[in-house]
């Protein structure tokens, strides 16, 4: 009895000092399949690392965006480690609100991440954050209504191919709209779209002294092209739709191309939920000749947080979330079209995953065709492909958004729109103290 | 001249009474109907008729665990509800029955704070319960959503307590009630209907609050409006999912409500015809 008795001490001492030991981490996530599966995957972590416990927070991504950003400003410290994109991580890094990532481990292969991907998560040649998974945009086509039409799409189309197949595809009578684009207000959302068009029209938001440019025809050239299209060949009530109202769309039969993120075409041709799965090529984004192409860059990374506690832990957990033995894990639990794509080049010489993913090398082409550092035809101060890396450019995004959006909408002209572009940008760099 | 009611008024009555209501309760009816549709049949436009799967409450339900969150809403809203009214029956005695010049701009002052909008104090909010180590804790929660609906409860119980006359409290004071006894054991049994309907309506408040419980908390503290929040993406199909975890977030306060609604109605109609 006595030896039951202490036997049974033992154990609930060692499980209370095991318990004690143990060390959370709190990690800050969007709500998307990827993030969702790692958090399944979880017990091939913390069967390695009994003494880390992951915690986490799953949020839409305005709404973390927000969350993350009160935190680390605050030095709040409740995360560990945080989901952030190409975005934020230069902005903040600069703040050193991050930790640089120089413990990632000997067998991370640090130098295998997509160069274009950790251009964008790189500050001063040190890496901010390890991504996840990395995104471009591309063309998505019906190639059943190309031919109808009589076309072929090009591997790199130019805007005029695509303003002629859209006219020739449009039905209108049968429900099919040329093409879908997205229209809704937001920095993430039109002005993702119409940012990296614009570079591709050979505009730019800032001059090299940070003047605002929607003056210049460049922009007058995108935005009526952009206004001329959708008003000829896009759904009704364009101006509503973001990524998944073209999504439904697509899936549906009802867009003959969409121009969108290239993780879209996982969605696309899964046969569960499209019902033109087995009719999508892929084209890269179109340009005008000028040397750029209407395509972003994005990547949702792993970050942590310089005012955590916990930083070996975390470094730890995004070292595996972000390991080439991660995306083995998940090709062996779920197939190689499910593991996070764009981030690492192994990823896009295995052949296994070129033949489960018919995609696999548009997105890697896209990826490598944008250029976070120089993403304009003429010099620009900043950082960003669809995006402005400066903390003003979220809400001057949205409202810059929104005149767009109008635009398109017929509730204002496009001269109207830019000028009033224009007055909103000039404003606010004034104001940041960028410009006098 | 007394007006006279015709059965067919009482027709058109009833008939735009049901609409209004049907109105109302719609976005709540599709959402609960959207719940039972798979993610393709939930964008394929306006459809009444699911297809009655169970897939989306089974994949939420696996996602993340819906009853620690439940558990967090419901010790939020009854626990800052009876904050509330500890602090609220006093506050609305003394403006009830002892006011002074300023009882009413006091009112006023505390429901213009009801006014401001709440993104404005986030950050030194934040900050407060950063320095007191209240982040992610149910009791700070439970403060902050005591506070937010104070002014509310104030009025409200306020609003009754006018109601009873003041000679009554008087005669226990003649009789020798303290203060304290004078409010427990005489105003509150008198006063318990319009309570009761504070606290109801507390109940419902605190539980939809979704600003502050998505922001200051992270995976202790988190209720249902953290839960409804995980499962919004700019990337993906998540309506159905979307509705089923709405559904279950709105449930048991809908099933409140429904069961409660003479309480509710009494009390928020109470005294508006005198």
């Amino acid at each position: 009895m006595k030896l039951r008795t202490l036997t049974l001490g033992l154990l609930s001492a060692s499980a209370l000092a095991f318990a004690a030991h143990a060390e959370s981490i709190t990690i800050a996530t969007v709500n998307n399949g990827d993030m969702v599966r790692m958090q399944k995957l979880t017990e091939d972590f913390t069967k390695a690392n009994p003494d880390i416990q992951l915690n986490w927070v799953t949020l839409e991504e305005n709404v973390l965006r927000e969350r993350v950003t009160t935190d680390i400003a605050t030095k709040g410290g409740q995360y560990d480690v945080m989901t952030i994109g190409t975005y934020e991580v230069p902005i903040w890094a600069k703040q050193s609100w991050l930790l640089p990532l120089d413990k990632l481990g000997d067998d991370y292969d640090a130098k295998d991440i997509i160069p274009a991907i950790a251009g964008g998560l790189s500050v001063d040649g040190k890496l901010y954050a390890a991504p996840f998974y990395g995104e471009s945009s591309f063309v998505m086509y019906r190639k059943d209504l190309m031919d109808k039409a009589g076309l072929k799409m090009p591997d790199a189309p130019t805007w005029d191919f695509i303003r002629q197949a859209a006219d020739k595809m449009t039905d209108r009578a049968n429900g099919v709209n040329g093409v879908c684009l997205r229209g809704k207000a937001g920095w993430g959302e039109n002005m993702a779209f119409l940012t990296a068009m614009s570079n591709s029209f050979g505009a730019r938001w800032f001059d090299e002294n940070w003047k605002p440019q929607f003056d210049q025809p460049e922009w007058k050239k995108t935005l009526q092209f952009y206004v001329d299209l959708m008003k000829a060949d896009g759904p009704e009530g364009a101006s509503s739709n973001g990524f998944n109202e073209n999504l439904a769309l697509f899936q549906q039969g009802k867009c003959g191309m969409w121009i969108d993120a290239t993780v879209a075409a996982s969605f696309v041709s899964d046969p569960k939920n499209s019902t033109v799965a087995d009719k999508v090529g892929y084209a890269l984004a179109p340009d005008n000749g000028l040397g750029k192409r209407g395509n972003w860059l994005w990547a949702w990374s792993l970050a942590i947080p310089a005012g955590t506690q916990k930083a070996d832990a975390a470094e730890k957990f995004v070292s595996w979330a972000t390991s080439k033995h991660y995306a083995e894990l998940v090709a062996s639990k779920e197939g190689w079209a499910n593991v996070p794509p764009g981030t690492r080049s192994s990823l896009y010489a295995n052949a296994e995953y070129q033949k489960a993913a018919p995609f696999a090398k548009m997105t890697l082409d896209s990826i490598n065709a944008a250029d976070p550092t120089h993403p304009t035809v003429k010099p620009v101060p900043y950082v960003g492909v669809q995006f402005v890396a400066i903390p003003e450019f979220q809400g001057l995004g949205t409202t810059v958004g929104q005149l767009f959006s109008a635009a398109l909408a017929g509730q204002s002209s496009v001269d109207d729109a830019l000028k009033q572009a224009q007055d909103a940008a000039t404003a606010t760099m004034t104001e940041g103290g960028y410009t006098k | 001249m007394a007006r006279s009611v015709t059965t067919q008024h009482k027709t058109i009555a009833t008939i735009a009474a049901w609409i209004v209501a049907l109105l109302i309760f719609f976005p709540i009816l599709y959402t609960i109907i959207t719940s039972f549709k798979s993610e393709q049949e939930a964008i394929q436009g306006f459809n009444l008729i699911p297809s009655g799967t169970f897939e989306s409450y089974i994949e939420v339900q696996a996602q993340s665990g819906y009853f620690k969150f439940f558990l967090n809403s419901v010790l939020l809203s009854v626990g800052s509800t009876i904050l509330a009214l500890l602090v609220a029956i006093p506050a609305a005695w003394s403006m009830a029955f002892a006011p002074t010049k300023r009882t009413k701009d006091i009112l006023m002052w505390m429901l213009s704070t009801k006014m401001m909008p709440a993104v404005a104090v986030l950050f030194p909010i934040y900050l407060i319960f950063r320095n007191l180590g209240l982040l992610d804790s149910r009791i700070g929660l439970m403060i902050m959503l005591m506070l937010i609906n104070l002014p509310i409860v104030v009025w409200m119980l306020y609003t009754y307590f006018r109601e009873i006359p003041g000679e009554i409290l008087e005669a226990a004071r003649m009789d020798g009630a303290s203060l304290w006894n004078e409010i427990i054991y005489v105003l509150t049994p008198m006063a318990v209907p319009g309570i009761a309907s504070t606290m109801l309506l507390n109940i419902i408040l605190a539980w939809n609050e979704a600003f502050w419980t998505i922001r200051l908390t992270t995976t202790e503290a988190a209720p249902l409006t953290a839960f409804i929040s995980s499962f919004s993406s700019p990337q993906g199909l998540f309506w159905a999912k979307l509705s089923a975890a709405s559904t279950l977030a709105i449930a048991p306060i809908l099933i409140m409500g429904w069961f409660s609604q003479k309480q509710l109605v009494r009390g928020l109609t109470f005294g508006a015809v005198k």
